[in-house]
């Protein structure tokens, strides 16, 4: 039985396995012992401990009584909302340059060319202290801020004026998520009709009707609030209102507008893989371009752009942690801090890779889900 | 059926691959002297306590404590070797055993006392938070209370995050804290009017006020808001050399205080009746003895750098700092050499 192959591979895996938990077994029994050894704290009670330290920015409530652990779940939070706004800013930058670096247009081709070699060959770091630097050293300081109709463009970032919080407000929000939910199941009805009955009732205007009439409605029975909050300059800063960060700008731009050069050769890939037997069928179908490139197109060429567009997603995220260079409080910003005032580098450090490999597993099995469902059907 | 094959039988020997592992650190002494150098964890670029000089050799009162230190040691003030670390590289560093000393302005606390496997052998400068405005951007700002609401730039990786936390709870205040990683992005941001002020240890603002063209634009507000003392950190557990740390701080006070220089040092060693400066100097008791070191370890620190005031009048006079808490003890400052015997 010894000699059996499948017994043999199995020892060997078996073996292999053994060898590398002894390894990590090994070391962490060496890192405890080590660290002990030198009165070095360890554990995670740290993060129940007060973290009086300050953040400047948040999306939960948060002030220097709470814990590390909340600071770094502020980081996170912070982390996460970065990522996500440049992931959505990157997808349609990078689909719209990867159209253009194939159209006929000649200088519309060439600009989205010389954009793309631009921007993906000078490092990500550069450009981010490009950007804040631009923001905060061309711009005007907050006493002398430029006036966007109600808006200021200052050093401080922009001061827009903000709804004051409403239930109507709230109810306007879920509105155009319900008008967002609405348009996708009739569109899903109409391609389902089209199919059977050849005809497909309209979908673009009962949606944007929905869009508008819905969050309206909302607004309106849930007593139809108009007060918004101004900003207004008060002594070193605007206050009231919603003042969107140089940090987060500068962040927001640098890691979008790198990313995009990246997704748009992706783009250009996935367009040029698709044969071109598809567009001159298409195009003796009767379709327009713009019809040709939504309806057979894009369609086809998401199967090979799936893949390496995960990756790039990945990346943003990871990248996004460049942030500490220019001063927002991400999760690695705030977790050096609490590195610092703990001392307990391992644990914050492993806390972070942790944290990082699980939000990089989640996007990359969303978009494994979503790449199963869009592969293509061999029928 | 497991005795059949080799390989079956080499199963076993697998599992005897796990043995505990003890780590040996010898003592840093030893280390050093084996070596021929002094592994010095200095400040990236911190104008008086660590900076490069002109001649692109590193300078500052944290450096002469290594030189004096590697002059004691090893006989000559050159042996170091500077590792400049940032403010959050630093204490894995030393824990790592990267480095055998930090001389970078650290301050001195309890947590870091306790529970960082780190120990502190003297203070080597009195320090305190402070912050600092443009004035001509800001004329109204005269005290720290004015800063209500603004936005502070401030270095992650000190204790001034949570101390300015700290001031603004305890009196009422808010401070939005723009954080930055790195002591030239920070004071960048400052400058730029990205924030209000900008706030770290009162010398580390002197530090970049004076290679400013315009520090006259710049004023530092009177509030003092924490006690930053700054000390040498070094692993624990190494008494050895724990004590060269300690007493070389001691020595070079004690060398100021008994009017022992750079340049007399020699000749106060043969000419001084000066009980103190006897045992300082080697010449009568066997302080160096006790540390592991021989009779001269004193004198050549002295040789190298001069007693604490020389270094200070050299490093963090150019600075515009007056001695103040740094001065010694009969000189109205906190500075107290304890004694040598």
């Amino acid at each position: 039985m010894c000699s059996s192959e499948r017994f043999r591979n199995i020892v060997y895996q078996l073996a292999l396995l053994s060898l590398i938990g002894a390894l990590m077994g090994y070391a962490a029994y060496n890192l405890v012992h080590n660290l002990e050894s030198r009165a070095i704290a360890i554990g995670f009670s740290y993060l129940g401990q007060e973290a009086g330290f300050d953040i400047s920015e948040m999306l939960i409530v948060y002030e220097p009584k709470h814990s590390y652990a909340r600071a770094f779940i502020v980081g996170l939070l912070n982390t996460l909302f970065v990522s996500l706004v440049a992931i959505v800013a990157a997808s349609l930058l990078g689909l719209i340059v990867g159209i253009g670096r194939l159209s006929p247009n000649w200088l519309l081709r060439k600009l989205a060319g010389a954009y793309v070699e631009t921007v993906r060959n000078v490092p990500l770091i550069l450009q981010l202290l490009l950007w804040y630097g631009v923001l905060t050293e061309l711009l005007p300081p907050v006493a002398e801020a430029i006036v966007l109709g109600p808006a200021y463009l200052s050093q401080r970032g922009i001061s827009l004026p903000w709804p004051t919080a409403h239930a109507g407000w709230w109810a306007a929000l879920l509105g155009l998520l319900l008008a967002a939910l609405l348009a996708f199941l009739w569109a899903r009805a109409a391609k389902r009709r089209r199919d059977l009955a050849g005809r497909a009732p309209a979908v673009l205007w009962p949606s944007l009707a929905a869009g508008v009439l819905l969050p309206l409605a909302g607004w309106a029975v849930f007593g139809a609030p108009s007060e918004f909050s101004t900003p207004t300059m008060a002594g070193f800063d605007f206050e009231g209102g919603k003042t969107v960060s140089p940090e987060f700008i500068a962040l927001f731009l640098g890691l979008s507008i790198y990313t995009a050069a990246f997704i748009a050769e992706i783009v250009r890939g996935g367009i040029l893989s698709v044969s071109r037997g598809q567009s001159d069928a298409a195009e003796a179908l009767g379709l327009s371009r713009g019809q040709r490139l939504r309806l057979v197109i894009l369609p086809q060429a998401l199967r090979v752009m799936i893949p390496p567009l995960t990756s790039q997603y990945l990346n943003l995220t990871k990248n996004s942690s460049l942030a500490v260079a220019i001063g927002y409080p991400d999760l690695v910003s705030v977790s050096n801090t609490t590195l610092n005032q703990t001392g307990q580098a391992i644990e914050a450090i492993t806390l972070m890779m942790a944290v990082y490999l699980a939000v990089s597993l989640a996007i990359s099995g969303l978009m494994n889900w979503y790449n199963h469902r869009v592969r293509l059907v061999e029928r | 059926m497991f005795n059949k094959k080799p390989l079956c039988r080499s199963l076993a020997a697998l599992s005897l691959g796990v043995a505990a592992g003890s780590t040996f650190a010898g003592p840093t002494l030893d280390a050093i002297k084996q070596r021929g150098t002094l592994v010095c964890g200095v400040h990236t670029g911190l104008t008086g306590f660590s900076a490069p000089d002109k001649s692109g050799k590193y300078a500052g009162i944290d450096v002469d404590y290594c030189k004096a230190l590697a002059a004691a040691i090893l006989g000559s003030p050159d042996k170091v070797k500077y590792v400049p670390l940032t403010a959050q590289q630093r204490f894995t560093a030393l824990q790592s055993g990267e480095i055998d000393l930090l001389s970078r302005n650290t301050t001195w606390n309890s947590k870091r006392d306790t529970t960082m496997g780190s120990v502190f052998p003297g203070v080597w400068f009195y320090d305190g938070q402070a912050f600092v405005i443009n004035s001509k951007k800001n004329p109204k700002v005269k005290k720290l209370a004015d800063l209500n609401k603004a936005s502070i730039c401030v270095e992650t990786g000190t204790t001034t995050e949570r101390n300015m936390a700290d001031y603004a709870r305890a009196n009422k205040l808010t401070f939005k804290p723009v954080v930055f990683e790195g002591q030239e992005a920070t004071e960048k941001a400052f400058q730029s009017g990205r924030c209000d002020a900008y706030t770290t240890d009162s010398s580390g603002i002197a530090a970049m006020l004076v290679n400013l063209p315009n520090k006259g634009d710049y004023t530092v507000l009177p509030e003092i808001i924490s006690k930053e003392p700054l000390a040498p950190m070094l692993r624990r557990n190494d008494q050895e050399f724990f004590a060269i740390a300690r007493w070389m701080i001691y020595a070079l006070q004690q060398a100021e205080e008994s009017g022992v220089t750079q340049a007399n040092v020699l000749r106060m060693k043969a000419e001084s009746k000066d009980p103190a400066v006897q045992r300082l100097t080697g010449a009568t008791a066997e302080v160096g003895k006790g540390l592991g070191l021989d009779a001269e370890w004193a004198v050549r620190a002295l040789q190298a750098v001069g007693n604490y005031g020389e270094s200070y009048e050299r490093n963090i006079k150019p600075l515009g700092l007056v001695r103040g808490m740094n001065a010694l003890w009969n000189k109205g400052g906190l500075m107290y050499p304890m004694p040598l015997d």
